[in-house]
């Protein structure tokens, strides 16, 4: 379904649609005692960096809590940053105020992943698709109808339902009717924040297939937000995985799925059903033992290492740059020390370094 | 005592959905249009739906009608005055007083009898309506705008503004209402302005609680994150996307606000703080009947009747109202 004119080759001659330089975003944790004076703070972006070229589908994908959405939140400007740097097309935004925000946000748009809570209850489905045009104040009533009613026909929903309200649509027709909002301004970019997970898996395809053909046809730019890896696969051109809000790889599409590098991205890609059970049974499933540690402590060095099959003490102590490894093209940056070969098993490999860092953390846990 | 079965009703309301809904088909297109007549295509609004099931609530249809006709006596009160030849203030002191000077009782000239200054009865209840409806009404509405506002923007803008007009509400909640009123009313004379005053400034902290607990929960909701991420001001999140969806909670407060107000502006005339005398109005007329009440029942009774009426008419339909906001409740309350 990717189409050739969407792919980066054809593209990426020119600068960056978006570009995030070392992008952070911490949440105070309210501490129970009053004097307790030094707050906590969960680290949920942790220093990202990040391009996005002009037509296409960046794919971020990560488990729960990674980071993912407040990512996306970040780059919407929903959520300040707490340090690092926003450019979205040659312009500085990191630090725009709400009015100069204005005219940006008619060029970068969301889509949010709830289909039932992102669109009010309240309102009728036409005004709500109508909202950018009002509060933008473009065109008189007459022409918002119009334009409202153009724009529900390219999503695919009866524009004579212009008067209902969202209770009495699907699933499916909600997000239609999220994403007429969000090409209302005819923006140049959009977020879409797992934009199916909530839907049902037949009518999955039929919105990532409309979001493909609206690429196409109005020359978007997406950063697509998943946990699904076989949708990601299926609408990226580039992948970007995140743990514990940091940048793990990032690659071309096919490439990251050939040529792993980081052993995260190994294991997420083998946790990717197959469809036939013999190769299904045969091939080799990381497992990952323990959980995602805190991000309120996220772990030193590499922030992999409490899980990683092949850490090694350096990992403890270092915290590996996100760069391209043994001869990688410069489009496939990594952030690991022992980066896989392709080929390696890495179900046998097993971690080289003590238990010392983990269980010291844990025991401060408890001691909490 | 809302609808005799609530399931059979929602169920009804299940069918007509099923019945319309296919004509949205996932995949859309032409069919759909062309499968869809010439009628206009119009959602039923939660208004709408709410209205239906109100209209199917035989009570709160009974006590609307009350309502009305109470709302009618008042608007046409002159009327009275032209049937029974009798205008409100108009004293009779030799045929609507016994030879004792004791007011009379009901009888063809005086229907509801008369008062210790031998005025109707009747016309006075009349003209009463007025002012109970009057202040009722208006001072709903004061408390109403006063409550959603401050509400809104404690619940919505948090931080400093949250903090101060919470506490701003605990104040006004914790102040002594009859006290207050009473010494307010002794510096500025009773006037009707004076009571819509005194009324609405003390019961819109209630309101705002109420509205700010809503609001409190709603501007979390990802359709306030989608009205930011358009570029909305907080304004117009809070009045067009948060507003509507307290909306619902509001209107039932607010029939049920109205004959609390009614009673309250009865009870400051009961306690002489009300209007300047021969105005009439029910409250006054029920503390002046009560020192009648061996000699001349009809005095202190039918004012009363009057009030109560009306109070109830209120209540009852203000539950009617919020079963058909939310009828979840009603369901719940028959299991």
């Amino acid at each position: 379904m990717t189409n050739p004119a969407t792919t980066p080759a054809a593209t990426s001659t020119g600068d960056p649609l978006l570009r995030l330089e070392d992008v952070r975003k911490l949440f105070p944790v309210h501490s129970s005692s009053l004097t307790n004076r030094d707050r906590d703070f969960v680290h949920a972006v942790d220093g990202v960096d990040l391009e996005v070229r002009p037509g296409e589908t960046l794919g971020l994908v990560g488990e729960t809590g990674c980071g993912k959405s407040t990512l996306a939140r970040c780059i919407a400007r929903l959520y300040d940053v707490t340090s690092g740097k926003i450019t979205f097309d040659g312009r500085d935004v990191t630090t725009l105020s709400r009015k100069q925000m204005r005219p940006i946000r008619r060029e970068v748009q969301m889509i949010f992943q709830d289909p039932y809570g992102s669109l009010n209850p309240r309102r009728r489905v036409g005004s709500i698709i109508g909202d950018p045009f009002s509060i933008h104040g473009i065109g008189s009533r007459q022409e918002r109808k119009r334009r409202v009613q153009e724009l529900m026909e390219v999503v695919g929903l009866n524009p004579e339902h212009y008067n209902r309200f969202p209770a009495e649509f699907s699933g499916g027709q909600r997000q239609r009717i999220g994403v007429a909002r969000a090409l209302a301004l005819r923006p140049k970019m959009l977020i879409c924040d797992e934009p199916v997970s909530a839907l049902d898996v037949s009518i999955q395809a039929q919105v990532i297939n409309l979001l493909l053909d609206l690429q196409d046809e109005f020359g978007l730019t997406y950063v697509f937000i998943s946990h699904d890896l076989s949708v990601v696969r299926h609408v990226s051109d580039r992948v970007a995985v995140m743990y514990l809000g940091k940048v793990v790889e990032t690659a071309d599409v096919d490439e990251l799925f050939e040529t792993t590098r980081h052993p995260y991205t190994k294991s997420l890609l083998s946790a990717l059903p197959v469809p036939d059970p013999d190769i299904a049974d045969s091939r080799q499933r990381i497992i990952l033992a323990g959980d995602v540690p805190s991000p309120i402590k996220p772990p030193s060095g590499c922030r992999f290492h409490t899980r990683c099959p092949k850490a090694r003490p350096d990992c403890v102590k270092v915290l590996p740059p996100l760069e391209p490894v043994l001869g990688d093209p410069p489009t496939h940056s990594a952030a690991c020390l022992h980066p896989l070969e392709v080929g390696e098993d890495m179900s046998r490999s097993t971690p080289q370094i003590d238990d010392t860092e983990t269980v010291v953390q844990l025991r401060e846990e408890g001691a909490k | 005592m809302n609808a005799e079965n609530p399931k059979a009703e929602t169920l009804r309301e299940d069918v007509e959905h099923a019945e319309r809904v296919p004509t949205t088909g996932e995949s859309a297109g032409a069919r759909t249009v062309a499968a869809v007549p010439a009628k206009k295509i119009e959602g039923r609004s939660p208004w709408a739906l709410a209205w239906d099931r109100l209209r199917r609530d035989k009570v709160a249809m009974i006590s609307l009608l009350i309502i009305v006709l109470i709302a009618l006596m008042a608007i046409f009160a002159p009327v009275f005055t032209a049937w029974t030849g009798h205008p409100p203030n108009e004293q009779y002191h030799s045929t609507g007083l016994t030879l004792n000077g004791l007011p009379k009782p009901p009888s063809s000239t005086f229907y509801l009898g008369t008062d210790d200054l031998g005025r109707d009865v009747l016309v006075r209840i009349a003209y009463g309506a007025r002012i109970s409806l009057l202040v009722g009404v208006i001072a709903t509405l004061i408390t109403v705008a006063i409550g959603v506002v401050v509400g809104l923007a404690a619940g919505f803008l948090g931080g400093l503004v949250d903090t101060a007009l919470a506490r701003l509400i605990d104040v006004v909640l914790s102040v002594p209402f009859l006290l207050v009123a009473i010494a307010l009313v002794s510096i500025t004379g009773p006037s009707l302005t004076v009571t819509i005053l005194v009324i609405g400034f003390f019961s819109w902290a209630s309101v705002a609680r109420i509205v700010r607990g809503q609001v409190l929960s709603l501007r979390e909701r990802e359709f306030v994150e989608a009205a930011r991420s358009l570029g909305a001001g907080s304004s117009r999140i809070m009045f067009v996307d948060i507003l509507p969806n307290v909306l619902a909670q509001v209107i039932v407060y607010t029939t049920l606000l109205i004959p609390v107000v009614i009673v309250v502006q009865a009870t400051l005339s009961f306690l002489g703080l009300g209007l300047p005398p021969p105005t009439a109005d029910w409250g006054g007329m029920i503390s002046e009947g009560q020192a009648y009440y061996r000699v001349a029942w009809w005095f202190v009774l039918f004012p009363s009747v009057a009030l109560v009426i009306t109070t109830l008419a209120f209540n009852l339909f203000g539950d009617g109202v919020r079963d058909a906001f939310d009828p979840r409740t009603d369901q719940l309350l028959n299991k």
